[in-house]
């Protein structure tokens, strides 16, 4: 399911007390009750206070500098409001992945360009001192260009998803927007004629 | 502009205003106006000027002790009581249970009850940092909801406000060297009009750049990226400012100026921002997108796209490249890892060739302006010393190739486009020469008035320049006596235009 998916990839959702006790504590070992511990939040190291509304955003990732966020699911969920928090919660997984991977290949790449350039010049990775030895500039601008020519395709694919994926949520939020102004103006016609 | 925050660090000058070096990475319009920068250990300070953003902090940002203004988010700390409460609670409750073993009996148990002691107290400490840390971590979580009173703040930054008054300042350039007198509610309209566009511009950059932004050092505190702001609401914002910005480029100023903001826009998030992550072209595009404004500056004084307005498009378009070249050679690690296509990654030795061509292009530019009849003969001459400086610089970024001639490149090119335009400014050639005066016409159309409908000249004589094309509603222009002669019978009028003798 969507669900557990989304707790592989670190977003998570929450739900008020009175719904899901029942629909959490079935739905899988992982999840325990609403009131008490939450899985996905003590993964994420956070639990946002019961009485809110509305979602939370927290800290960047260590490995793909995305802020997590933590979605609100209201009692009385439309299927067209589920469809936006699902799409929400499958691309936040889809570029943490994405970036967590990169960012980390990143990283990985530039130690192994630097220890075999330093071993080529002939110097060890940390000198006397300790300190970890670097390359200047000039040297690791031959790094960037590799990496970057290498990950080009990478990135083109991504690009297109992610402006697929943005439009798509965008266009879903202005949908639920119109159905939510439409419902409270029906509601304020329902007031003024009581 | 209002003056510097009251805290700002002491290092600071009033009433003058800087902005972040790390800024200026994007598709940067030059500003005019640059007063000072101080360089705090590789960083300048920003202020923020504007009123509304109401209560600040100092924060320690990075562990280095620059000051930076951030505004204070203040429903962060409910919430946490609870937390807090908690945390209290269970401190306590391990303290009660490292505290019985110690009163029982002291019977061979004993060992074991040290033991047991020992255990829980380790666990007090342990419950005590992790619970220390989760709450530093809670806080910096934060609810997704837009307060009122931070959203102009967030609107501000989400369009790019300073960018947008460069972009602006260098639109009002155009409007001012244009050979036309001046006109203040013209100039206005324009302004205004160009600064909504820009606005509008960069909210749909923002919009389509969330994840990139987020991994890039200059750009990780964009609204967006944290959150501040849905993006449902930043592509109204850029609806909102873009849809009255272009029709009031095209109603209150003309339409060729309107067409050319709306083209700009265009350029700007449909081509350039999604070709950065796609090919070295973005480059030259993005010089394009920075050399239509003082374009449209000219039309909406003028009305017309005649050469010195291609000629200082051209000006700011071969800025670009020794400004944005030199920037982005420090940048070089964060656009690889961020998968932009960028010439000082894929291509250093053209990113510096090009840098070099067009400081030399600008001595060239220069050169023509008094040929078009924009400056006189001083122009060149006054802004020979300035322009051989940058190409000077240029050639030793082209040579020397590492982070201290780019910074020099980029340094001067921040002072050197301001001084251009002003010295460009000082030198326009005055609109008419002083002549003898034959008649003045009055065009009373409440609209613009077509430029066939004005008067044609007697045939065989050339029209003067400043009329073709030039003709807006209640404008006075002078004919010198010369060019038409004293009897204006052979001239076709508009219906609407009244001749005064002089």
């Amino acid at each position: 399911m969507a669900a557990a998916r989304v707790l592989q990839a670190g977003g998570c959702y929450r739900r008020r007390p009175l719904s899901s006790a029942s629909s959490s504590a079935s739905s899988g070992s992982g999840r325990a009750a609403e009131r008490g511990e939450r899985p996905d939040s003590v993964g994420l190291g956070f639990r946002p206070p019961a009485h809110s509304h509305s979602d939370w955003i927290g800290p960047p990732d260590r490995h793909s500098n995305l802020r997590p966020v933590i979605f609100y699911v209201p009692p009385e969920e439309s299927a067209l409001e589920r469809r936006l928090r699902e799409a929400r919660q499958e691309a936040q997984a889809s570029n943490q992945r994405f970036w967590a991977r990169h960012n980390r290949a990143f990283r990985q790449e530039k130690e192994e360009f630097i220890y075999s350039r330093l071993k080529a010049k002939g110097l060890e990775m940390r000198d006397e001192s300790g300190q970890k030895a670097t390359l200047n500039a000039e040297e690791m601008a031959d790094f960037y260009k590799d990496f970057l020519s290498k990950n080009l395709k990478k990135h083109l694919q991504y690009n297109r998803d992610w402006y697929k994926r943005n439009f798509r949520i965008t266009f879903l939020m202005g949908q639920v927007a119109l159905v939510r102004a439409l419902r409270w103006l029906r509601r304020r016609k329902k007031n003024v004629e009581q | 502009m209002s003056a510097a925050r009251s805290c700002r660090p002491p290092r600071a000058l009033a009433g003058l205003f800087v902005w972040h070096l790390r800024n200026t990475g994007a598709r940067q319009i030059p500003c005019r106006f640059v007063h000072l920068h101080h360089v705090a250990s590789n960083r300048l300070i920003t202020f923020q000027y504007f009123n509304f953003l109401k209560r600040m902090y100092v924060t320690q940002c990075n562990k280095d002790l620059s000051q930076r203004a951030k505004p204070k988010s203040d429903s962060v700390v409910s919430p946490f009581h609870e937390l807090q409460q908690l945390d209290q609670e269970k401190k306590f409750v391990n303290k009660i249970s490292s505290v019985s073993p110690v009163h029982q009996s002291w019977s061979e148990m004993s060992s074991r009850k040290e033991l047991r002691e020992i255990k829980s107290a380790a666990e007090t400490e342990d419950s005590v940092i992790p619970v220390g840390a989760e709450s530093k971590e809670d806080r910096q979580w934060k609810e997704m909801k837009l307060r009122l009173h931070d959203l102009p703040g967030i609107l501000a930054r989400l369009s790019k406000i300073k960018l947008t008054a460069l972009v602006v300042s260098t639109a009002s350039a155009g409007f001012a060297m244009a050979p036309v007198p001046f006109e203040i509610t013209c100039f206005l309209l324009a302004s205004l009009g160009t600064g909504l566009a820009s606005c509008a511009a960069n909210s749909i950059n923002q919009f389509f750049e969330v994840p990139f932004d987020s991994n890039m050092n200059r750009t990780k505190n964009r609204p967006l990226v944290r959150g501040q702001i849905s993006p449902l609401l930043a592509v109204c914002f850029a609806a909102s400012c873009g849809i009255p910005g272009i029709a009031l480029l095209t109603l209150g100023v003309n339409p060729l100026t309107g067409a050319l903001g709306a083209f700009n826009i265009f350029l700007y998030t449909c081509c350039y921002t999604p070709l950065k992550r796609m090919s070295i072209a973005n480059t030259w595009v993005g010089a394009v997108v920075g050399a239509i404004p003082p374009v449209m500056g000219w039309t909406a004084a003028t009305g017309s796209l005649d050469a010195g307005a291609l000629l200082l498009g051209g000006i700011l378009y071969s800025w670009q490249f020794p400004h944005f070249n030199a920037l982005s050679w420090g940048l070089r690690e964060d656009y690889s890892r961020g998968g932009y296509c960028m010439m000082s990654v894929t291509h250093p030795g053209l990113c510096r060739r090009v840098a070099l061509r067009h400081c030399l292009a600008l001595i060239g530019l220069s050169a023509v302006a008094p040929v078009l009849n924009i400056t006189t003969w001083t122009f060149p001459v006054i802004s020979l010393p300035i322009n051989l400086y940058i190409s000077y610089l240029g050639f030793r970024f082209y040579r020397d190739a590492d982070r201290s001639s780019s910074r020099k490149l980029f340094f001067c090119s921040l002072w050197h486009l301001p001084m251009l335009l002003l010295v460009m400014f000082t030198c326009k050639k005055s609109l008419v020469e002083k002549e003898d005066k034959g008649w003045q016409g009055v065009c009373a159309l409440p609209g613009r008035c077509h430029p066939a409908l004005h008067p044609a000249l007697l045939p065989g004589a050339a029209s003067p320049a400043f009329l073709q094309g030039r003709i807006a509603p209640g404008r006075v222009w002078e004919v010198p006596v010369a060019e038409v002669g004293s009897d204006p019978s052979g001239w076709k009028k508009c219906s609407r235009t009244s001749y005064l003798q002089t």
